[in-house]
């Protein structure tokens, strides 16, 4: 979706204002809102996915005014009561009133060490060969899904080149939105700076991004 | 009123809707506060960019090492306990003279959290998600990195899955140092992109 995730290149946000020798955390509750998240994560109601679309899904103004763990926080209040595990009156109270769904495990805390040494790899196989390979030249496609997608709006329509063929990976598009996982082959696309800016382009640029593809076509 | 009723009552809005949520899904038995206390743990004290200033040490000491971290990142990194989260799909990325690697991910905080650690609050805000694609000379000279003038640029948007690491260039002067010292030269920064390796004092 075209939403205020979608940033690059974007204006009027200011300097990034790096912070010397910055924290991990800048306050108590960031450190429990980490936690939450990873752990209601693990319970298995969502998937990566659906979590970073529910994030893109704030009100833009919603979005811009919060920091990134209070995006995750708002986030997640969306996730849990689409699934089930908590309702607006559980929130009002501020404690448990209503009962929740059942979820599929409850990440205990001496399971946490193996569990985030594992991570969650999302390649798969692919039934079928790579249509692109090294040095093709594709366009993007240029499309406006309302749901979730992976291809910036800074790097649709544009004319590039494969650069590698990575792997088979989980198809963020409808994986987001409980449609399957769909694995497709991930290339990394090239673009010079100039195709994808313009005019006035830094000659010495070279933009790439990863690209499902279904987001490319032959150039 | 006890202690900690007082500082309840300190508590500012957002930390108290975190602490709200946190009571609902433990009371709900569906969170471990314990595993919270874990989590918190691990990327505090474990896992940062000690682990990837390592694997960058390893691959200027090596060439063979940095040849397999070019071709198989994962495996490599995996082969010093490097693991997991956010660090399952890994990719290598090495200045030279002629480019210089920049990461960003412009559509939400992708980072590789398995050899840097948590990302700090620039990466994931607009002003750098939005600049390092069109502008990343201006976003560098923030940083205090002023690049030659016919330096490439290669700014990597990390859409999928894949994680990556820069590898800076060796400092001249750092001959026949162990792993351990060069390590210190690199900083978190210099493996995003937004620095260089620090040079020998």
């Amino acid at each position: 979706m075209n939403g205020p995730q979608d940033l690059g290149g974007q204006m009027g946000f200011g300097p990034v204002a790096p912070e010397m020798d910055e924290p991990y955390f800048h306050a108590e509750w960031e450190k429990r809102a980490l936690g939450v998240t990873l752990t209601a994560g693990a319970m298995g109601a969502w998937n990566i996915d659906e979590s970073r679309h529910a994030r893109e899904s704030l009100h833009p103004a919603d979005y811009y005014a919060s920091s990134y763990y209070q995006i995750w926080i708002k986030a997640l209040e969306v996730l849990l009561q689409r699934h089930g595990f908590i309702t607006q009156s559980d929130l009002a109270a501020g404690k448990a009133v209503d009962p929740a769904a059942t979820p599929k495990r409850v990440l205990k805390a001496a399971d946490v060490p193996a569990v985030l040494a594992k991570g969650g790899p999302c390649d798969r196989p692919v039934a079928t060969p790579a249509s692109f390979q090294a040095g093709d030249r594709v366009r993007t496609k240029n499309f406006n899904p309302t749901g979730h997608t992976r291809l910036p709006r800074y790097a649709r329509g544009k004319n590039g080149t494969i650069e590698a063929v990575r792997d088979g990976f989980v198809f963020p598009d409808s994986n987001a939105h409980g449609k399957g996982e769909n694995p497709q082959w991930v290339y990394t696309v090239v673009f010079d700076g100039g195709e994808i800016w313009g005019e006035g382009a830094d000659p010495t640029l070279v933009v790439s991004i990863d690209a499902w593809e279904s987001y490319l076509e032959p150039a | 009123m006890s202690h900690d009723h007082d500082h309840d009552n300190e508590l500012d809005p957002f930390a108290a809707r975190v602490r709200a949520l946190e009571t609902i899904l433990t009371q709900k038995g569906l969170i471990d506060p314990a595993a919270i206390d874990v989590i918190v743990d691990t990327y505090e004290t474990k896992v940062g960019p000690r682990n990837g200033a390592r694997v960058v040490a390893r691959a200027w000491s090596d060439p063979a090492y940095a040849d397999w971290l070019k071709r198989d990142a994962t495996a490599a990194i995996a082969s010093l306990g490097y693991t997991g989260r956010q660090g399952e799909h890994m990719q290598a990325v090495f200045n030279t003279e002629e480019t210089h690697n920049l990461v960003v991910c412009t559509l939400c905080s992708c980072y590789p959290w398995s050899v840097l650690g948590l990302p700090p609050v620039w990466y994931k805000a607009p002003p750098y998600r939005s600049r390092a694609v069109i502008d990343p000379r201006g976003v560098l000279e923030e940083f205090g990195l002023t690049l030659p003038k016919d330096k490439k640029i290669r700014v990597w948007d990390s859409t999928t899955e894949l994680r990556y690491l820069v590898v800076p260039m060796r400092p001249k002067g750092t001959e026949g140092w162990s792993e351990e010292q060069l390590a210190d030269l690199v900083s978190r920064d210099a493996m995003i992109g937004t620095a260089l390796a620090k040079q020998p004092e």
